[in-house]
């Protein structure tokens, strides 16, 4: 084997515009939004870019953006979950039912809540693969009928509130010390540099080609530079929110799981084309049902974490315009609404996006008439580019 | 060696298959040709386990095998490239070659070991593809022909059979493919190639079993046979 296919060609320009032609432009436009509105707003109001109201918008990520992520993982079978804000309601209503009124352990009480979200997302996942309705009908259906039954559940009172104390809220009020943030920065750096170390000899002693030695250290340098910016920032305030480590770690696991496993790669076989990955041998029904399960269950923690922001449920839990936004987060993190392309931090990335607008726009006193506007323009482009990307790679 | 002996399939009305036989040995690439309705998609998919002959079957090494559905077909190593290759496009060579096959220890992918194994297979078949991390939606028609095919081969099958596989390509891409079918049939496989178009037929075959109207109309050795030969056995010119 000689040395020209141990190391991978950087790409020609010409081969570089190919590959945009062809939807591959991964993060970055979604990194080119963020500074851009980092630039705008901070320049338009000097709180914005502060560590109070930065930690603000960590902490006001957290909830949406783990809908989010379930919804990525209906998205990436090109199917799509309209019941994700009812169904993180409901769940959440049935936690502070059972904590506050039945006076049940709280941790009993969250996993009893995920459960109900696992089985709202099988009964979807059923009605979607046996009685073939469409994913858009089964969860219009969710999205009113959930909403029902979390009005009747609450019945006359129309509100629980947690005890502000109580473990529930307690997640959303938790802040890690700076020793302890500084510590996990230093271990997700070590772990991520150490993986990428051990696998490039192992590629090297299977010879195979490896990026060049220089790529993998920027990768690692601005991963570090990243997390410890972060951190830095926020702990000149009251420190990192649980709840942001919470949701950073669920962003994380499924992003191993999606690459790394082979549940993860089948996902993206169905999304890319269904009938292949029937005839490999895949079984559709439950790779589509699976991903119901987990769309409705990641929704029931949303709404869970939503209600420890609260501290409180009431009738408007998990409505508005949570589910929206949780969709338009995914897809502006570049998650394509045909299948089959995108990734877990799609949500990390399009929620930070989203989030800013609002917190930014809030700032500036705009009216919110403005700020759906500019959302919808923000998810309109995501869309539009999403297409374009599509078109691009079947032309 | 596999063989199909008398088959028979009737759909409805339609007598799509009568008493065809057809024998496949290892190191032989056979042509299967005839007109539209000739019963050599039928054929085929009896061969790979897609519908059951109503008599007939397929024998291995003259036993008879019991082939009810694909996946019986390919455990006794008879392995399909549908013309419309099944690929997925937004996933990589390596992720389309073990699709459904996947090396993994406990749930875990072996990322390097599929992609040594993809590399060294590539290699053999001399497949060129300059990167085999990209998604199968930035190669050529024919580098996605050829991944097909080599598909086919990872599960070490003894007959590769191929509907149509330069049906949508160029000139050159075509003469890949060919070359790519020489090296099925240098490795010792059963090749069986299902096309509508004579000169690759007459290029790359060893054997052209012709059908007609569900019949056996014909059997020729490809370096004897001219082309009106075969065109009469096909249009029935010669009955």
């Amino acid at each position: 084997m000689n040395a020209a296919t141990v190391t991978r060609k950087p790409y020609t320009p010409k081969e570089a515009v190919e590959r945009l032609r062809h939807g591959d432009l991964g993060a970055w436009p979604v990194v080119g939004a963020l500074v851009a509105i980092a630039v705008v707003f901070g320049s338009l109001n000097e709180h914005f870019l502060s560590p109070e109201n930065l930690t603000n918008l960590a902490l006001q990520m957290a909830a949406t953006g783990t809908i989010s992520l379930g919804i990525i993982m209906v998205l990436l079978l090109g199917e799509i979950d309209l019941s994700a804000g009812s169904v993180s309601g409901l769940c959440a209503v049935v936690m502070a039912i059972l904590s506050v009124r039945q006076g049940w352990n709280p941790i009993l009480a969250i996993v009893v809540a995920l459960a109900a979200g696992a089985l709202v997302g099988l009964l979807h996942g059923i009605m979607f693969t046996k009685l073939r309705m469409p994913s858009f009908v089964v969860t219009l259906a969710g999205l009113i009928g959930w909403q029902g039954l979390l009005l009747y559940l609450l019945g006359e009172g129309g509100i629980v509130n947690l005890p502000f104390d109580g473990f529930v809220a307690k997640l959303s009020d938790t802040w890690l010390p700076a020793w302890l943030a500084w510590t996990i920065v230093a271990l997700l750096v070590l772990t991520s540099g150490g993986s990428s170390l051990v696998n490039r000899r192992l590629r090297l002693a299977a010879e195979l080609p490896v990026p060049p030695a220089w790529w993998a250290a920027v990768k690692i340098g601005a991963l570090t530079a990243v997390l410890a910016g972060a951190v830095l920032v926020m702990s000149a305030d009251r420190g990192v929110p649980l709840l942001l480590v919470i949701f950073g770690t669920l962003v994380v696991a499924f992003d191993l799981v999606l690459r790394h496993t082979a549940f993860g790669r089948w996902m993206y076989a169905v999304g890319g084309n269904v009938e292949a990955a029937r005839r490999a041998g895949i079984s559709v029904t439950r790779i589509r049902v699976l991903a119901f399960v987990l769309s409705s269950t990641l929704a029931a923690f949303g709404g869970i974490l939503s209600a420890s922001r609260l501290s409180a449920v009431n009738q408007g839990s998990g409505g508005s315009d949570i589910l929206l936004m949780a969709i338009a987060a995914a897809v502006i993190g570049g998650t394509s609404l045909f299948g089959g392309r995108g990734r877990t931090y799609a949500a990390l990335l399009g929620i930070l996006v989203i989030q800013s607008i609002t917190n930014g726009m809030f700032l500036l006193s705009v009216d919110s008439s403005v700020r759906y506007m500019v959302t919808a323009a923000v998810l309109a482009l995501a869309v539009a580019i999403d297409s374009l990307a599509r078109r691009g790679s079947t032309t | 060696m596999i063989s199909a002996k008398n088959v028979s399939k009737r759909y409805g009305a339609v007598q799509a298959l009568q008493e065809v036989s057809l024998d496949l040995h290892p190191g032989e690439v056979v042509a299967l040709v005839g007109d539209n309705g000739a019963g050599k998609s039928t054929l085929v998919k009896v061969i790979a386990g897609v519908v059951g002959p109503d008599s007939g079957g397929v024998t291995i090494d003259g036993e008879p095998a019991h082939i009810g559905n694909p996946h019986d077909a390919q455990r006794l190593g008879i392995s399909t490239v549908y013309q419309d290759l099944a690929l997925c496009e937004n996933l990589d060579v390596v992720a389309n070659l073990y699709l459904g096959a996947e090396r993994r220890k406990w749930s875990l992918l072996s990322h390097i070991r599929m992609e040594r194994s993809a590399r060294d297979l590539l290699t053999s078949l001399d497949v060129r593809i300059r990167d085999i991390r990209v998604p199968v939606a930035m190669l050529s028609g024919g580098q996605r022909q050829s991944v097909a095919i080599a598909r086919a081969l990872i599960g070490e099958p003894r007959l590769v059979i191929l509907d149509e596989p330069t049906a949508a390509l160029g000139v050159e891409q075509t003469a890949q493919v060919l070359d790519l079918i020489r090296r099925l049939r240098e490795r010792g496989l059963a090749v069986l190639l299902i096309s509508h178009n004579l000169a690759d037929v007459r290029a790359v075959s060893d054997r052209v079993v012709v059908l007609r109207l569900g019949r056996n109309a014909g059997e020729f050795r490809t370096a004897d046979a001219t082309q009106e030969s075969i065109v009469a056995a096909i249009t029935g010119a010669a009955a």
